[in-house]
């Protein structure tokens, strides 16, 4: 029993570095929030496991928010904003899809070589999930650097902040005030990305950040 | 003089650091005109910095949430008296914006319960007795500057916010990360729960954790709040924030913000200097200063915006400080804490004359402004006076914490004191450069009086003189003290 509860337990948090990987090649916008959606699926399961084998029912509540708001909610509104914007074709990306997952990775390889190591004497489940939470955290940076797109550079972050709940509810006992105030600072980042978003299209008809340099105060 | 009357008060004055802005904010944003509400601003922020001048004399016991000790009430008092001169500056300068018309009415009202949020999370981040708590407070703080950097709404500011906020979050959420594995590092030893994310029970056991989490929650932490303090390679974010946004948030960022997220470093420098097996924090904080002092020296020399000046002077001057925490040791950290406290004072005296100038002269760009003091003597002065004093010259207070610093290094480690003091003299030619093109010659512009409020201005600077004369005994003594913490 106890074998078969870490196996779903790292199933799961590996899935999530799996679509971590899906999120890098995604070239087009709606792929991109799909797979972010999914994404954030794994994730809900991943947490309700935790919720159900450290029989912690507190943790029900955060894989209920990454359910209905990164799910759901936060796909759909992007979604929408991007056929408002009408910038659906494709993402242009910094550098091409191979060198990026060959990055990807050496960014995993990296973070399994740290993690299990430093955190050698903690209980497996904790160690093993440490090492895939850092695993997402350093591929959402990676999707961050790779797009130049302001809505992709979101979905990266996201991507990141699901990572840190991975860690935080692998770390066994963790009061609850974090996570919530994790759930909450992304709605929060949400609702700061979506005023800026409205803000860019008034002021430049694009939300290529690319566009957002050309306006540089000052040239290097 | 008896005191005993404040633990009677209905609340405790830890607690009225916090209510105080907190209440204030929500009025602020239901009051209307801005006159009435830039006033409210002042009264909230010095009534702010004396709850937290009563924390000197008596000190809460340490709760769960929040606690007092010596290292965070220097922190708490610097910050508020620089909010509370920072608000009265910016009561002056928000009429100009007004009239003008680059900021409406509504926007005001919203700047202002931002200004108080701000000073909220700032005091909530350094009070916190809780990682977790702290890291919030941080984030929150980060949220609240990143709205007010974008305030005008211009391309610029729309992209320095952006930079801002992508960059801020990516340093709070490697942060974070850094906190779940201290977190994970204090489980074994302290037990499940609440009490093993308390600071006053971390700091107690550090001893028994396991070193290995607690090195790469190090890496993690320096490296999240580090970009926050605007350290290289991280500081892409902060001469954008401070030449975008309006300039009283420019003195407030480089005056305390950065200071708030070299507290959260400091903090868990302790927790690793506490355990012996783990590795020293030092010298990873001492490269980054290093290389923040070198980069941002050259860099001076190619700014064409004043604030852009200002703020690459404060990623110098942060590395300074972060390069004499990591040198440790009890001169040093006192070095450091003098520097600290001199630079917020200084540089947001600075952004005080700055803003006005900036103002008369409608531009921020170095090449249209002359003349200065023939212009406008006393803002003039009052640059070149504070410029001076950035730039470590005698007899001003941070020539005394520099020497400090340059000699304790020299006697200590004699080959890093050589980057240090070339990254010194580097910065200082880059702002005497600047200066005289600013401050002399035949003044350019409009030569329009200024409405301007000197108060917060020489306030600060006659501060900073005074500091390099004389440093009264007791706050030696306190800064001794807080030094010997630091480790």
């Amino acid at each position: 029993m106890a074998r078969s509860v870490l196996d779903i337990a790292h199933m799961l948090a590996g899935g999530l570095v799996l679509v971590s990987f899906m999120l890098l090649y995604q070239v087009r916008m709606f792929g991109l929030l799909n797979v972010f959606a999914l994404h954030a699926l794994v994730l809900s399961l991943s947490v309700a496991w935790q919720a159900f084998s450290q029989n912690a029912p507190h943790l029900y509540i955060t894989a209920t928010i990454a359910l209905v708001l990164k799910a759901i909610i936060i796909p759909v509104a992007l979604h929408r904003v991007v056929l408002k914007l009408g910038i659906h074709r494709s993402i242009e990306t910094v550098g091409g899809i191979g060198p990026t997952m060959l990055a990807g990775m050496g960014l995993v390889a990296l973070s399994m070589v740290v993690m299990l190591r430093a955190a050698a004497e903690a209980d497996p489940l904790a160690r093993e999930d440490l090492a895939f939470a850092l695993s997402v955290v350093l591929l959402g940076l990676l999707v961050m650097v790779t797009r130049r797109n302001a809505v992709s550079q979101i979905v990266g972050f996201m991507s990141l902040e699901n990572g840190l709940i991975l860690a935080a509810t692998g770390a066994k006992g963790m009061p609850l005030v974090v996570e919530i105030s994790v759930a909450f600072s992304v709605l929060v980042a949400f609702i700061v990305i979506g005023v800026f978003l409205f803000r860019i299209r008034e002021r430049f008809d694009t939300v290529d950040v690319q566009a957002l340099d050309d306006f540089r105060g000052e040239r290097r | 003089m008896n005191l005993g009357f404040l633990s009677s008060l209905p609340f405790q004055p830890v607690t009225a650091v916090l209510v105080i802005p907190g209440t204030a904010a929500i009025l602020l944003m239901l009051l209307p005109g801005y006159r009435l509400t830039a006033r409210l601003n002042v009264i909230a922020a010095l009534l702010t910095f004396f709850a937290a001048l009563t924390l000197l004399v008596e000190r809460p016991p340490h709760g769960v949430y929040l606690f007092v000790d010596d290292l965070n009430i220097v922190f708490v008092v610097l910050g508020t008296f620089v909010g509370f001169t920072t608000s009265a500056f910016s009561a002056s300068y928000i009429g100009h914006e007004i009239e003008i018309g680059r900021l409406t009415p509504t926007n005001l009202r919203f700047y202002h319960a931002m200004y108080q949020v701000l000073m909220f999370s700032m005091n909530l981040a350094l009070l916190a007795n809780n990682i977790g708590l702290m890291w919030v407070a941080i984030e929150f703080a980060t949220l609240t500057t990143v709205l007010m950097v974008g305030i005008y709404r211009t391309h610029e500011a729309l992209e320095a916010a952006w930079k801002y906020f992508i960059l801020g979050s990516v340093g709070i959420a490697l942060a974070l990360f850094g906190t779940i594995l201290v977190y994970m590092a204090a489980r074994p030893v302290i037990g499940e729960g609440q009490d093993a994310m308390v600071w006053t029970a971390l700091i107690e056991r550090a001893r028994d954790f396991k070193s290995e989490l607690l090195n790469v929650a190090f890496v993690f932490l320096m490296l999240g709040y580090g970009t926050k303090v605007g350290l290289a390679p991280l500081h892409a974010w902060l001469p954008d924030a401070h030449a975008e946004g309006p300039t009283p948030i420019s003195a407030v960022l480089s005056g305390l913000l950065l200071n708030v997220a070299l507290y959260a470093v400091l903090r868990f420098k302790m927790l690793l200097a506490a355990n012996p097996a783990a590795i020293a924090p030092g010298p990873l904080m001492a490269t980054l200063g290093l290389v923040s002092l070198l980069f941002a020296g050259f860099m001076l020399y190619r700014r064409r915006d004043i604030k852009r000046l200002f703020a690459y002077s404060s990623i110098e001057h942060m590395g300074i400080i972060t390069f004499a925490f990591g040198m440790g040791g009890p001169l040093a950290n006192f070095a450091g804490l003098l520097h600290m406290t001199m630079h917020s004072l200084t540089k947001s005296a600075i952004f005080f004359a700055v803003g006005h100038i900036a103002q008369v002269k409608g531009t921020q760009k170095l090449s249209d402004i002359r003349g200065l003091t023939e212009s406008h003597p006393v803002l003039g002065w009052g640059l070149v006076l504070g410029v001076v004093a950035i730039a470590g010259l005698p007899p001003l207070g941070i020539f005394m914490s520099e020497f400090l610093l340059v000699s304790s290094t020299f006697a200590r480690a004699p080959l890093l004191a050589i980057p240090l003091v070339f990254g010194l003299l580097v910065a200082f030619g880059a702002l005497m450069l600047r200066l005289t093109d600013v401050a002399f010659g035949k003044p350019t512009g409009s030569m329009a009086a200024v409405e301007a409020s000197y108060i917060p201005l020489f306030a600060h600077l006659l501060l900073v003189l005074s500091a390099g004369f004389y440093l009264p005994g007791p706050l030696v003594v306190w800064f001794q003290n807080v030094a010997r913490l630091l480790g």
